[in-house]
């Protein structure tokens, strides 16, 4: 394949890897929420890429379009969505829980008062 | 007609009853009605695994949609057997729950622990009937994300923390599923399993496939916590309830092989990707490491929930090994130890949860002088300890010696026998420091007075501990399905 080949997957590719990186390296919890979402924002699009085909229209039924795209990758990442939205959410209530018990949402600072008790 | 739409039955009395029990908001009625449920569970599977024993695989599809248009249910021999292990754990465990939740949990928040219970249920039993790939992360994604509530519902706050850690990795874990079945949709355009299974194979020369093979991998080695993806599970066992550890260590980490399992040999069977490619090796020392490393650790661990999750990591280790060795005897005792680990494990954890009901804590000095306090949830103690080293006429012994088998099998594979002896004598180490703690010693205050755990809590431990004897006694039946499971799988590469 000649360089660089489909431009969006080197995009994707760069989300997912950023996203990653938030995840693991930032020391805020909250911070870590955003990671987690650009990367799997990377995945939804990766999976609405692949839905393309190649002149093809928006999956609608209209007179004079024979090609449409793959509507089945959109249905597939509503889920996904859905399933997005929840996990964040359900990080975040744990994140105020957290900083209700601990005080803070600095993971070293945290660390520190487990080791401490 | 009933018998026909049991596949989807399965599915849809948990799923149903958990918002049933946020209406209920009674503790005591959302346990009575989580209870019921979870018996109605156990009878369809068990009426399923006879109607796949005497006709073969079930296959049901959603709404009518044929596949691969639709979404199937299909359950074999293993999906089926994997279905009554499930529900017989959480029919046993819904009758403990009520005076351990009760300990551990504010009453006022009862309701949603019996809800998530359900929903964690359900999602479990999902994975284990759905033929669909994606389908497969969505029942994944509801039962981790019940499993994250249920865990930071505990009373101390570590929790919470521990709940979080487990949300981040699983979420990743999940995510990088959904790539590599992006990935295999991009190059067959089917996400049905067994169509997945026929249409791989012709392209499976392609780097897209090899990289979501890799990610399938990986995602599913953070979700049934194979060495060193398992950071999140030592304290996320430790510090939930009792009772959701419990069900957790006895089934989320056994539906995750089964996933895995699904990929690894249906999905990919037909081209034998643990011969082909080097993740065979790959998975065999992790799962080695993971013996090794995971009985190591549980020896020097003071909270003995802790110790127990670390054993859990070593017996995971086990089963993956069993699975890397890529043969039916191999598969057969990977499987088998699935099912034997459930029991003993529940067993084991159900006797902390009696404990901590009974002295508030978890803790190893604080057990001294409960082989006198509490002689029966002790004695469960050392019958099912006595089974996880793998002592003859327990059914620890049965997996091991299957185990061992299958290694020696395999030629210039012998020292890896020695490996997994050396894996079962550290567990008696840990196991008789327990031992040794709770019979030998007087605690501080001298109070030997018996105290023993409510009946409704040793009954259930009891029912778990029999049939950890049982099957060990009389191995046979298990191994036997559990063989027959491993040569389906094993069809798809002949």
């Amino acid at each position: 394949m000649e360089f660089p080949g489909i431009v969006i997957y080197w995009i994707i590719v760069a989300l997912m890897m950023a996203g990653l990186y938030i995840v693991i390296a930032q020391n805020n919890l909250v911070k870590k929420i955003v990671g987690l979402n650009v990367f799997q924002v990377s995945v939804f699009l990766l999976y609405i890429t692949m839905g393309k085909v190649s002149g093809g229209t928006a999956p609608i039924l209209t007179d004079g379009t024979q090609l449409y795209s793959n509507p089945l990758p959109h249905v597939l990442i509503l889920t996904a969505i859905v399933v997005g939205v929840a996990t964040t959410s359900l990080g975040l209530a744990l994140i105020v829980r957290i900083n209700e018990a601990y005080g803070t949402i600095e993971d070293d600072e945290i660390l520190e008062q487990e080791s401490d008790s | 007609m009933i018998e026909a739409q049991l596949p989807v039955l399965q599915i849809l009395i948990p799923l149903l009853a958990a918002p049933i029990c946020i209406f209920l908001r009674h503790p005591v009625a959302t346990w009575a009605l989580a209870t019921g449920v979870s018996w109605v569970c156990l009878a369809i599977a068990i009426t399923l695994l006879q109607q796949v024993l005497a006709s073969g695989e079930i296959i049901y599809e959603i709404g009518g949609w044929a596949a691969p248009w639709g979404i199937e249910y299909r359950i074999d021999l293993l999906g089926a057997w994997v279905l009554v292990i499930v529900t017989a754990i959480g029919a046993v465990v819904m009758p403990y729950a009520k005076l351990s939740a009760e300990k551990e949990i504010d009453r006022d928040r009862l309701y949603i622990f019996y809800a998530m219970m359900l929903l964690c249920e359900t999602g479990l039993l999902g994975i284990t009937v759905t033929g669909d790939a994606f389908n497969l992360f969505v029942f994944l994604e509801i039962s981790s994300l019940s499993t994250y509530v249920l865990i930071s519902m505990g009373s101390d706050r570590r929790g919470l923390t521990a709940a979080y850690r487990y949300l981040i990795m699983g979420t990743i874990g999940a995510t990088f599923y959904i790539i590599g079945v992006g990935l295999m949709y991009m190059m067959t355009g089917s996400l049905n399993i067994a169509d997945l299974a026929r249409l791989v194979p012709e392209v499976s020369q392609t780097r897209t496939i090899e990289a979501a093979l890799a990610f399938l991998t990986v995602g599913l080695a953070i979700k049934l916590a194979l060495f060193p993806l398992h950071f999140w599970l030592p304290n996320a066992y430790a510090f939930a309830p009792s009772v959701v550890t419990v069900f957790l260590a006895a089934t989320a980490t056994k539906v995750a092989v089964y996933a895995f399992v699904r990929i690894i040999f249906t999905v990919f069977g037909a081209i034998n990707i643990l011969h082909d490619v080097a993740i065979h090796d790959v998975l065999a020392t992790l799962a080695i490491c993971a013996m090794l490393a995971g009985s190591a650790v549980a020896i020097y661990q003071d909270n003995i929930k802790r110790m127990l999750a670390y054993s859990s990591l070593a017996q995971i280790g086990y089963m993956i090994l069993g699975l890397s060795l890529n043969s039916d005897a191999g598969v057969s005792a990977g499987l088998v130890h699935l099912f034997n680990h459930a029991m003993m494990k529940g067993a084991l954890f159900m006797v902390m949860g009696c404990v901590v009901y009974k002295i508030g804590s978890a803790k190893l000095q604080d057990m001294a002088g409960l082989g006198k306090r509490m002689p029966l949830t002790m004695a469960a103690f050392v019958l099912a300890g006595l089974s996880l080293i793998g002592v003859p006429l327990t059914v620890g012994f049965v997996s091991k010696w299957a185990l061992i088998q299958a290694v020696l099998e395999k030629d210039g594979w012998w020292p890896i026998a020695g490996l997994i002896v050396i894996s079962s004598l550290m567990a008696v180490i840990y196991v008789w420091r327990v031992v040794e703690v709770a019979y030998f010693q007087t605690p501080a205050n001298g109070n030997l007075e018996k105290d023993e755990a409510p009946m409704s809590m040793v009954l259930p431990m009891y029912v778990l501990v029999g049939a950890s004897i049982y099957f060990g006694i009389d191995g046979t039946t298990a191994l036997e399905i559990a063989g027959d499971a491993a040569r389906a799988l094993a069809g798809g590469h002949e």
